[in-house]
C-alpha cells in the first residue's frame, strides 16, 4: 500500500543521502521524495512517498528513525492529511490546441505561467492523483515537458510534526 | 592557547582516556602522527595493513568493554578498513575510526589518494562525520565516542582533511554531549515488563534464546540468575556464547544453523520463547516461515527497535537495554511469584534430556587422522576454559563455538555477522594487548589466516604471545561442505595447492612453528605451546580432510529439519 511518511532531520550536508542510501540498500521504493528547510533552518522537512505492505512500512519507519539526524518520523497515513504536489507542464499551444490547452488548465485550476506563440507552461496543484488525472486528460501528443516536485504532506487540525 | 587540529586530536584521546590505537600512517595523518611521536600517553600501535588495523582494535573492544580506536590514512587506508569497520558494524561493536582526507580544497578534484571515505564507509558505520573546521574536532570526536558506545553500539567514522589537522584552535573537550535526534531508550517499559513476566510463569516450555546483546549490554551476571532462579533451559547465539555457562547443566549449546539438536528442537518446540539480545538473524532461525508457524509466544528485549518484528512477529516486544531490563525483572521475580508448573517444567526437561541423548556433536574418537573437533576440546583442557578465543570464518570457527565451553562472556571473540575471514588474528592482537598476560588463542584455518598472516609481524614487533590454532584440512572447509552437500561433490576452487610451509613461515617471523599431524601429539604440543608464555606460537594442525560440522540446518530449512551425523 501507498504511504507518506514525514520527518524531520538535522539540515546537514550528507544527511539526504543517509535517508536514500538506506532506501537503496535495504530494498525499499520510493515513489517520490521532496525535502527542504523548514522555518527553522537548523531542520530539514521530508516527505516520502513509498509502498509496501505493513512489515515493511513498519521496518522503513524503524530504520529511519534509527539514523543518527533524524529527529522525528511520522506516517501520514495513520491519520487525517492532505497532500499536495505541484508540477509544471509545457503543452503545445499554437492555433489548434491554443484554446483547448487553456480550457483544461481552467477545468483543473491550473495557472498559466509562461507563454510563447508555440506553448503553454501550466503550473498545477493537487494531490498526485489530480496532476496523473490532467496528464491523462489532455491530448499526450501536446505534452511538451513536465516537471513534478513530488508530494509534499501535513496532518490535518491538530495532527502536526514538530520538535 | 591555540593547538593544532593535530594537538587536538591527541588531547581528545588522552581526554576519552584511550590507551591503544591501532594504525597505519599515510600522507593525509602526517600531522596526526607527529603529534603522538611527541606524546606518550596514547600508544600507537602499527599494524601491516589498516584491514588489520581495525580488527586488532575491534578484539581489544570486544575483550574488554572499551571503545577501540583505529586510525588511517585517506584513500586506499580508508578502503582498506572498510572490511574491518563493515564486521564492527555487524556485531555492533563500538569503535572510533579516525580516518585522513586530502586537504579540503582538493576534495572532489580527483586528488591522489582521495576516496570518498564518508560515502564508501555510510552504509557500515553507525554514523560518520567529514570535519570541515578545526573548531569541529573536539565535538566532532566526543560525539564520535558517545555514538559509538551507547544505545546499539557501532562503530563510528570521523574523517578529517589534512589541512585541518593543521590549522590552530582553542582546544575544550566538551564535558557532555546532548544531541536532540538521538536518545536511546534504556529502561523497558514497565507495562511490558508485566506483560512479559506473567507469560515467563505460566510458560509450560520455556527457552531463553540469547545473542550478542546480553554480551554488549554485560548482562551475563543477570541473564545466568534469571535462567537459575526459573529453572529454564538457555541456549547462545555465535555471538552469545559466554553470555551463560557453557558448562552449566541448563545450557543447551549454541542454537542455529550448526546449533545442538537439543537446543534447536527446543527453540521450535517450546511455548514461550524469551529472546533477548538477539535478532533472529538467517544463520540462527532457518526459514523464518517454517520457524514461526508455531504457537508459541515470543517476547523479544532488544535496544533496537528495528530488531524487533524484522524477520519475526513477536508478542512481547521490549525496547530497552537488556541489562536494565533483565534487572527490572529480577526485581519483581525476587519479590516473590507463584511458582511456574513444576509438572510441565520437569515433563519439559526430560523431554529436554532425551534430545541431549542424541549426542549430536559426537565424532569418530578412535581416528588415526586428527579430528579438529578433538583439537579445540584439548584446548578447552590445556586452557583451563579461561582463554580468550579468537577465530576465523568457516568450519573451524564452528567447531571452535561446538567445543571450547565459554563460562564467561567476552571470551569468545569472531566475526559473527559479516563472516570476515582473516578477522581471527589481528583481532587476537587486540585482545593480547588489552589482556597482558591472558592466554590467548586463534582458532583459524589455513584459508583464513592467509588473509591477514602479514600481522604475525605486527606481533612480532609488540611481543605478542598468542598462541595460532591453525586446524590445516587443505580445503575451505566449509564451502568444501556445502559443495559435498548441494553441489554434487564438485570442489570447485575450494582445495589449495600450494600452501606454505608455516613453520617456516612462524620462523621467519621470528616466532615458533609446529606441525603436528598424530592425534596423539596434539595434547604435548598444546601443552608445549602454553607453555611458551612469552612466544607466538604457530600451530599447524594436520587436520581430517573430509570432516564436515555437524548439525547441519540447510538454508532454506526449518531448525528441526537438521542433518545429524
Amino acid at each position: 500500500m501507498r504511504h507518506i511518511i514525514s520527518l524531520l532531520m538535522e539540515n546537514e550536508a550528507g544527511a539526504l543521502s543517509r535517508v536514500s542510501g538506506l532506501f537503496s540498500a535495504r530494498g525499499y521504493n520510493i515513489e517520490s521524495l521532496s525535502v527542504a528547510p523548514t522555518e527553522d533552518p537548523s531542520l530539514s522537512r521530508m516527505t516520502i512517498v513509498t509502498s509496501g505492505s505493513e512489515d515493511v512500512i513498519e521496518q522503513i519507519i524503524k530504520q529511519l528513525n534509527k539514523l543518527i539526524e533524524v529527529i522525528k518520523v511520522i506516517d501520514l497515513n495513520d491519520g487525517e492529511h492532505i497532500e499536495r504536489e505541484m508540477m509544471l507542464v509545457k503543452v503545445k499551444a499554437g492555433e489548434e490546441e491554443r484554446e483547448e490547452a487553456k480550457r483544461m488548465a481552467d477545468i483543473f485550476r491550473g495557472r498559466i505561467i509562461d507563454v510563447s506563440d508555440q506553448s503553454y507552461t501550466i503550473e498545477l496543484t493537487g494531490t498526485v492523483a489530480k496532476l496523473d488525472a490532467f496528464l491523462a486528460a489532455i491530448d499526450r501528443s501536446w505534452i511538451l515537458e513536465t516537471v513534478r516536485t513530488g508530494a509534499s504532506g501535513i496532518g490535518r487540525g491538530n495532527r502536526m510534526l514538530r520538535i | 592557547m591555540e593547538l593544532t587540529g593535530a594537538e587536538i586530536v591527541l588531547r581528545c584521546l588522552q581526554e576519552e582516556g584511550v590507551e591503544y590505537v591501532f594504525g597505519y600512517p599515510g600522507g593525509a595523518v602526517l600531522f596526526i602522527y607527529d603529534e603522538f611521536f611527541k606524546q606518550d600517553k596514547v600508544k600507537h600501535v602499527l599494524t601491516r595493513h589498516e584491514q588489520g588495523a581495525v580488527h586488532a582494535a575491534d578484539g581489544y573492544s570486544r575483550s574488554t568493554k572499551k571503545v577501540g580506536v583505529a586510525l588511517v590514512t585517506s584513500g586506499p587506508g580508508a578502503t582498506n578498513a572498510v572490511t574491518g569497520i563493515a564486521t564492527a558494524y555487524m556485531d555492533s561493536i563500538p569503535m572510533v575510526i579516525i580516518s585522513g582526507q586530502v586537504p579540503t580544497p582538493a576534495i572532489g578534484q580527483d586528488a591522489f589518494q582521495e576516496v570518498d571515505t564518508v560515502g564508501i564507509t555510510r552504509p557500515c558505520v553507525k554514523h560518520n562525520f567529514l570535519v570541515k573546521d578545526v573548531k569541529d574536532i573536539a565535538p566532532t570526536i566526543k560525539k564520535a565516542f558517545y555514538l559509538a558506545a551507547t544505545g546499539r553500539p557501532g562503530p563510528v567514522l570521523v574523517d578529517i582533511p589534512k589541512e585541518i589537522t593543521q590549522h590552530k584552535a582553542e582546544f575544550c573537550y566538551p564535558e557532555s554531549v546532548s544531541m536532540r535526534s538521538y536518545n536511546p531508550v534504556l529502561k523497558g517499559h514497565s507495562g511490558q515488563i508485566r506483560r512479559a513476566l506473567q507469560l515467563i510463569l505460566e510458560a509450560k516450555r520455556p527457552m531463553v534464546y540469547t545473542g550478542g546483546g546480553v554480551i554488549l549490554s554485560n548482562a551475563a551476571e543477570e541473564l545466568t540468575e534469571f535462567v537459575r532462579m526459573m529453572n529454564f533451559p538457555c541456549t547462545n547465539t555465535l555471538m552469545g556464547l559466554g553470555g551463560y555457562p557453557a558448562s552449566d547443566r541448563q545450557f543447551l549449546g549454541m542454537l542455529g544453523m550448526h546449533g545442538t539438536y537439543e537446543a534447536n528442537m527446543a527453540m521450535q518446540e517450546c511455548d514461550v520463547l524469551i529472546a533477548i539480545g538477539a535478532r533472529f538473524d538467517d544463520r540462527v532461525i532457518g526459514n523464518p516461515d517454517h520457524f514461526s508457524n508455531s504457537n508459541r509466544k515470543i517476547i523479544h528485549i532488544d535496544i533496537d527497535p528495528s530488531s524487533i518484528s524484522k524477520r519475526v512477529k513477536v508478542d512481547v516486544p521490549i525496547v530497552g537495554n537488556v541489562r536494565d531490563v533483565l534487572q527490572d525483572m529480577l526485581t519483581t521475580l525476587r519479590e516473590g511469584r507463584e511458582p511456574n508448573d513444576g509438572e510441565a517444567l520437569t515433563n519439559w526437561w526430560k523431554q529436554i534430556e532425551e534430545w541431549r541423548g542424541r549426542d549430536c556433536l559426537k565424532f569418530d574418537r578412535k581416528s588415526d587422522i586428527i579430528k579438529p573437533q578433538r583439537v579445540v576440546e584439548l584446548l578447552h583442557e590445556v586452557t583451563g576454559g579461561d582463554a580468550f578465543v579468537t577465530s576465523d570464518v568457516g568450519q573451524h570457527q564452528m567447531w571452535a563455538a561446538q567445543f571450547y565451553k565459554f563460562d564467561k562472556p567476552r571470551r569468545w571473540i569472531n566475526s559473527g555477522g559479516l563472516g570476515t575471514m582473516g578477522f581471527g588474528l589481528p583481532a587476537a592482537m587486540g585482545v593480547q594487548i588489552a589482556n597482558p598476560g591472558a592466554k590467548v588463542a586463534c582458532v583459524t584455518g589455513e584459508g583464513s589466516i592467509q588473509m591477514c598472516i602479514q600481522e604475525l609481524s605486527t606481533c612480532k614487533q609488540y611481543h605478542l604471545p598468542i598462541k595460532v590454532i591453525a586446524l590445516n584440512n587443505r580445503y575451505l572447509g566449509m564451502v568444501r561442505q556445502w559443495q559435498e552437500f548441494f553441489h554434487g561433490n564438485r570442489y570447485s576452487e575450494s582445495y589449495m595447492e600450494a600452501l606454505p610451509d608455516f613453520v617456516k613461515l612462524a620462523e621467519a617471523y621470528g616466532h615458533v612453528g609446529m606441525r603436528i599431524e598424530k592425534p596423539e601429539d596434539v595434547e604435548g604440543a598444546l601443552k608445549e605451546a602454553f607453555s611458551l608464555t612469552d612466544r607466538l606460537v604457530f600451530m599447524d594442525f594436520v587436520t581430517d580432510q573430509s570432516e564436515n560440522v555437524f548439525p547441519m540446518v540447510p538454508g532454506g530449512k526449518g531448525l528441526n529439519e537438521m542433518i545429524l551425523v
